[in-house]
């Protein structure tokens, strides 16, 4: 969990939640392997056939605005996405992606360095993306949110909160 | 340095004693509302593994975005949350006959200056106006708020629009929230908290307060505050009796940014399909034919709204090319519109008057548009689909260039029905 290592697939700014994950399938969609197969749907029609485990998802400034749906993280978090990585983030999106167990990091410098299929390696603990010889650090995720992810989100973190203390 | 009352209300929740913009805290709110989506909450909440709901007096449930139920579907998932709050000993549940939560809840009591309150609806920062730390949750998050009683919150930086000045006649809370949008973008003041002040601020009724808080989040803001003024506490005490403080900004707060405007420059103003910041003025698009106009919403839904439209429908009748939708947004505005003689008036010009709901601003039912046709709605999202049908298009408005509009079928500027003087 705490190094996702993969390839990066780049996309630009506003990326918005439904070209991640068409909001017509919001209602009718929840199996994770068909969250899956709808993630990026209207905005990379090949990326969810090609997207690999630990795959890395680099982004400009405001990814996941728009709707609140949380299928936009989920979707990322079935297709195998080990982490997001923007020049900045939506609030609910931001929100959305770690109580799905998926790291939203925000590197401005690694967003304008990382090339689309270029290997990235992501050390959560560290605080720090590596790629082609070259690393920048990302700001440290406070503990809380490092529990959350860690545990693979919100509400499994909260489901083994209480099985430990039942 | 002094502290910002986004610090000070996350620091009052977490039970810290300082904290700063970009921390994280934990904080308990005072109250977590959801509505028909609480039913999608619920099965979350089940799969936590905890058997209660850690505090139903802090929970809030009003059902308003599909009533009555438009399909089985949507009765089923109203049953599931009848259900649900009669085994959990919710008593803060309101049915489909109370109006839409984002009106409700501070009818009911609900907000008080002061107080946090995290929603599981985007428009949640409407509370914002109460002087209330208001911010919109996922599900997810509601659930996990039912069985800890607490949540993660990033503390934000606070951006502060000042609004100086008087508003010409004619030009509501609406043109300003519309046309400040335009200038900043879908993501103006994005994760920040919002403080609304200035002389144009400290005037404006309560109604006009929640507009612009209202739609805050569609620049990306996390929370719009304002400062409550005579209006608001009068409001507050009136419907609650719980104690409270009213929370401020320290004069020497830190702004990450301070924006300046003049209330005399904002002109009535729309958005144009299909993005919210796609504004315009009503001038450049007068003209323009629509079919269907849309009085209501949690934006612009209340009295005062209702009352300015039918001061220009009154007497007059509405053109035979368009349809108006009128949707109290609650039953108290129901009722007082109906003994005011609003509904009356509206009704006599030619509208339909539809029950106290969401109604059609999702795009679910009661009035949902045709291929090709145009909207001109008082709601506060007009993205493609909004309202039910990609092939449609939906301008955004206030409600006095709804009512000067829906008279000729063609958009229009409101402003020569207020010669003389408006508000
Ligand atoms: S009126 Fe529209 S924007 Fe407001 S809560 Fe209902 S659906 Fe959401």
């Amino acid at each position: 969990m705490s190094t996702i290592k993969g390839k990066v697939w780049k996309y630009g700014d506003d990326i918005n939640t439904d070209v991640i994950f068409p909001g017509k399938y919001t209602y009718t969609v929840s199996d994770p392997a068909e969250l899956a197969r709808h993630a990026m749907e209207d905005l990379d029609p090949d990326f969810a056939g090609k997207v690999q485990k630990g795959d890395v998802v680099v982004a400009g400034t405001n990814f996941g605005c728009g709707s609140s749906r949380e299928q936009a993280a989920s979707c990322l978090v079935a297709a195998g996405v080990g982490a997001v990585i923007a020049k900045s983030f939506s609030r609910i999106f931001f929100r959305n992606a770690i109580n799905w167990g998926l790291p939203a990091l925000q590197c401005p410098a690694a967003v304008d360095a990382l090339q689309a299929g270029q290997a990235v390696t992501v050390d959560l603990e560290r605080g720090c993306i590596e790629a082609g010889g070259q690393s920048w650090k990302f700001p440290e995720l406070p503990a809380e949110v490092q529990g959350i992810l860690t545990s693979g989100g919100l509400i499994p973190y909260l489901r083994a909160k209480y099985q430990k203390n039942a | 340095m002094g502290k910002t009352f986004a610090e000070k209300i996350m620091a009052a929740k977490s039970g810290r004693r300082a904290v700063s913009a970009s921390d994280i805290v934990t904080v308990k709110p005072d109250f977590v509302m959801s509505h028909d989506n609480s039913a999608a909450i619920s099965k979350t909440f089940r799969g936590i593994g905890v058997d209660r709901v850690v505090c139903p007096e802090k929970v809030v449930i009003i059902l308003d975005h599909c009533v009555p139920a438009a399909s089985d579907k949507y009765a089923n998932n109203h049953k599931v949350v009848r259900e649900f709050v009669a085994e959990m000993g919710i008593e803060n549940f309101f049915d489909i006959n109370a109006g839409i939560c984002h009106q409700v809840l501070p009818e009911q009591g609900f907000a008080c200056p002061g107080e946090l309150i995290l929603g599981s609806d985007s428009h949640t920062t409407t509370y914002g106006a109460f002087g209330a730390f208001a911010a919109g949750i996922g599900r997810s998050e509601a659930a996990a708020i039912w069985a800890t009683g607490e949540l993660w919150l990033r503390v934000p930086e606070t951006h502060r629009i000042e609004i100086g000045g008087r508003l010409p006649a004619g030009v509501t809370a609406k043109d300003v929230i519309l046309s400040i949008i335009g200038q900043l973008g879908a993501d103006g003041v994005l994760y920040k908290a919002v403080e609304f002040t200035g002389s144009a601020i400290d005037e404006m009724s309560l109604a006009g307060r929640m507009v612009l808080a209202n739609m805050t989040v569609e620049m990306g803001g996390k929370i719009g505050y304002m400062t409550p003024n005579e209006e608001t506490l009068t409001f507050v005490r009136s419907r609650s009796s719980r104690d409270f403080d009213v929370v401020t900004s320290d004069p020497d707060a830190e702004y990450e940014r301070v924006i300046r405007y003049a209330a005399a420059d904002f002109v009535p103003t729309l958005s144009c399909p299909h993005t919210v910041d796609n504004t315009a003025p009503v001038t450049d698009k007068a003209g323009t034919p629509f079919h269907q106009a849309v009085l209501g919403t949690c934006t612009n839904g209340r009295l005062e709204d209702l009352g300015l439209a039918a001061r220009i429908l009154k007497g007059r009748r509405i053109s035979r090319r368009v349809r108006l939708l009128v949707f109290p947004a609650s039953q108290e505005v129901y009722r007082d519109a109906m003994r005011q003689g609003i509904l009356a008036d509206l009704a006599e010009a030619g509208a339909v008057i539809m029950n106290s709901g969401c109604g059609p601003c999702l795009g679910a039912h009661e009035g949902v548009l045709a291929d090709g046709e145009v909207c001109l709605s008082t709601a506060n999202r007009n993205f493609k689909g909004r309202m039910g049908n990609p092939n449609s298009e939906v301008y955004l408005a206030s409600p006095a260039t709804v009512a000067a509009s829906v008279l000729t079928g063609l958009i229009t500027d409101p402003r020569e029905f207020f010669q003389g003087g408006g508000r």
